[in-house]
């Protein structure tokens, strides 16, 4: 198991400090929520865990393994895989393929030229594996542009698993999906602890108490609280800086 | 599910049987015309496909990186060139083997397109264009000073390419074979590509890169190698329309010659490998045409291409697709 070393992570854009200072141990195998209100810069943070976005200062490491100056692509290979808010898929190709393209990725070279791979069984059978984890293997011939909202979430889940994360950012794998989805979306999630380190970005207050073994709060780009669930949510400075905030409206 | 994965699902697979269907028509076609024009007295017609059948090897070239790749280049004469100098620069040795000619300027292409592809790829949309034209632009230059080979004027060819020691090439018929059976191939290389690993790479990074680097490819290294393939195959139709002209000069490699691959591949249908084919032959056919009819006949190609682009932008793909005749997406 596997854990990530956040250490003094900064990130500004012009005068506006998004990310200010930022260091955070996740330990491996738990599930670490960050919370905060909007424009917190949760996203870009995920971000910059996840290589998309480079830092300005600071470091990240994933186990003992130094990985600020990697790209996405080489993080992925070390077993750090993100998900996304929006979705972000490949809208011409069917769920399966989305899938199949995440299990080539880490099995073998894409650099052949020859041989069909729509019919490489190795890659179908490992996508279908993902797809059915996320409860979506039913759907896996239609395109994905013709899935609905909540398919696009189980498929960015999909897709994530396939990678076969030891590290995986979940970016509100919940967002816009409501009521019983939402539940059935965090029972599966509850499935994948202990199998890999999930560090989860949600603003469903259920979900995130449901499945966090720690939650940490971000406030205009800062940690003002890291603990347990229970610890957090009675903090005086969270409750007027997020939670208060919450039950006023 | 296990027999799900035994018969090969993918969302390419019924549509692109469809358009292999179309090619094999279409390749059929081009084997009956020869003797056709034979047979109508009009054997003139032999030289102006063979023409069009190198020019639909480029067009073809174009799409594996414009239709799959979603990377215009505006600068893909250039391949046309290094193919037709290659002919001229080694007949001036008494080299005229086709073989070796082919092998020249597929490593001339390679090299110019790792080189400027390298750097074209850190740009994109209509950076992309732009730089790519500026590097076409600056072979064409340099082909234009290169006087041991005519400068602008062009160079000669005493004769035709010989394959294999044989000068099957001689008659327009063998020429026309032979560059029909180079189209076939390089189709064949091409849609295999397209199905294979390396191609669902190529299109997944067409459809969305950030999601492709989010599950471990770095797109760079896979457009690129897409790019010097399709040079590649590019300098093919170059080697053989040296050969048909007898021929070279910069002009095969001038800007308006790339555009007018691009508007091969549009009027075709753009990522169907099939559709610039028949674009090949539609562009060239209706500059023939209208060019007999009307010295305007660019103006009348432009309003032709503007109405097919509002009413078909998947071209003449589109337009047979609506008919029923091809295979439409599911």
């Amino acid at each position: 198991m596997t854990g990530l070393d956040v250490k003094n992570l900064s990130k500004s854009f012009g005068a506006l400090k998004v990310t200010d200072d930022v260091s955070l141990r996740v330990e491996p195998g738990e599930v670490h929520a960050i919370i905060g209100p909007n424009g917190a810069g949760k996203t870009t943070l995920i971000s910059q865990l996840s290589g998309q976005l480079a830092s300005d200062a600071g470091s990240v490491s994933i186990g003992d393994r130094d990985i600020t100056h990697l790209s996405m692509p080489e993080r992925v290979k070390l077993g750090l895989a993100r998900s996304f808010q929006i979705t972000s898929i490949l809208p011409g190709f069917t769920a399966l393929e989305n899938v199949a393209l995440a299990v080539q990725a880490r099995r073998g070279s894409s650099f052949r030229f020859f041989g069909n791979v729509a019919g490489e069984a190795e890659l179908n059978e490992a996508a279908m594996s993902a797809l059915a984890e996320a409860g979506l293997d039913d759907r896996a011939e239609v395109l994905a542009k013709s899935l609905s909202h909540g398919e696009h979430r189980r498929l960015e889940l999909a897709i994530a698993l396939a990678t076969d994360p030891k590290v995986l950012l979940l970016d509100e794998p919940l967002a816009g999906v409501g009521g019983e989805d939402a539940e059935a979306f965090v029972s599966r999630l509850q499935t994948f602890k202990g199998r890999f380190t999930m560090v989860l970005i949600e603003h469903d207050m259920d979900a995130v108490f449901a499945l966090a073994d720690r939650v940490s709060v971000l406030v205009y780009g800062k940690l003002i609280a890291t603990g347990k669930p229970e610890d957090v949510r009675s903090d005086p400075a969270v409750r007027a800086a997020y939670l208060g905030e919450e039950e006023v409206a | 599910m296990s027999d799900l994965t035994a018969t090969a699902p993918g969302r390419a697979a019924p549509r692109m049987a469809g358009r292999v269907k179309a090619a094999i028509i279409l390749f059929i076609l081009f084997a009956l015309m020869p003797p056709l024009a034979s047979a109508l007295d009009d054997p003139f017609y032999v030289l102006i496909g063979t023409r069009i059948l190198a020019y639909a090897i480029a067009a073809l070239a174009l799409d594996l990186i414009l239709g799959y790749g979603a990377m215009v280049s505006f600068g893909h004469a250039a391949y046309l060139g290094f193919g037709s100098y290659a002919v001229a620069i080694l007949s001036s040795y008494g080299i005229n083997d086709l073989g070796l000619q082919l092998l020249f300027g597929i490593t001339l292409s390679a090299v110019f397109a790792l080189i400027t592809g390298a750097i074209s790829l850190r740009t994109q949309g209509v950076y992309f264009i732009m730089i790519t034209l500026a590097f076409g632009q600056m072979a064409f230059f340099f082909f234009i000073s290169l006087s041991a080979y005519g400068g602008d004027d062009g160079y000669g060819l005493s004769e035709r390419s010989t394959l294999m020691g044989i000068d099957i090439l001689q008659s327009d018929f063998g020429l026309y074979y032979v560059t029909l059976a180079l189209l076939i191939a390089m189709f064949v290389l091409c849609h295999r590509i397209v199905m294979s690993r390396f191609g669902r790479v190529l299109t997944g990074i067409r459809e969305n890169p950030t999601r492709m680097e989010a599950i471990g490819y770095s797109p760079f290294r896979y457009q690129l190698t897409a790019f010097i393939i399709s040079g590649c195959i590019t300098s093919v139709a170059g080697v053989l329309l040296a050969n048909q002209a007898q021929f070279v000069s910069p002009a095969f490699m001038s800007w308006h010659r790339s555009g007018e691959l691009i508007v091969m591949v549009v009027l075709g249908g753009v990522g169907t490998l099939t559709g610039p084919i028949g674009g090949a032959v539609a562009a060239l056919l209706l500059e023939e045409w209208l060019g007999a009819l009307s010295e305007h006949w660019r103006l009348w190609f432009g309003i032709f291409l503007v109405l097919m682009v509002l009413f078909s932008p998947r071209g003449i793909t589109g337009v047979l697709e609506r008919m029923g005749i091809v295979r439409t997406r599911q």
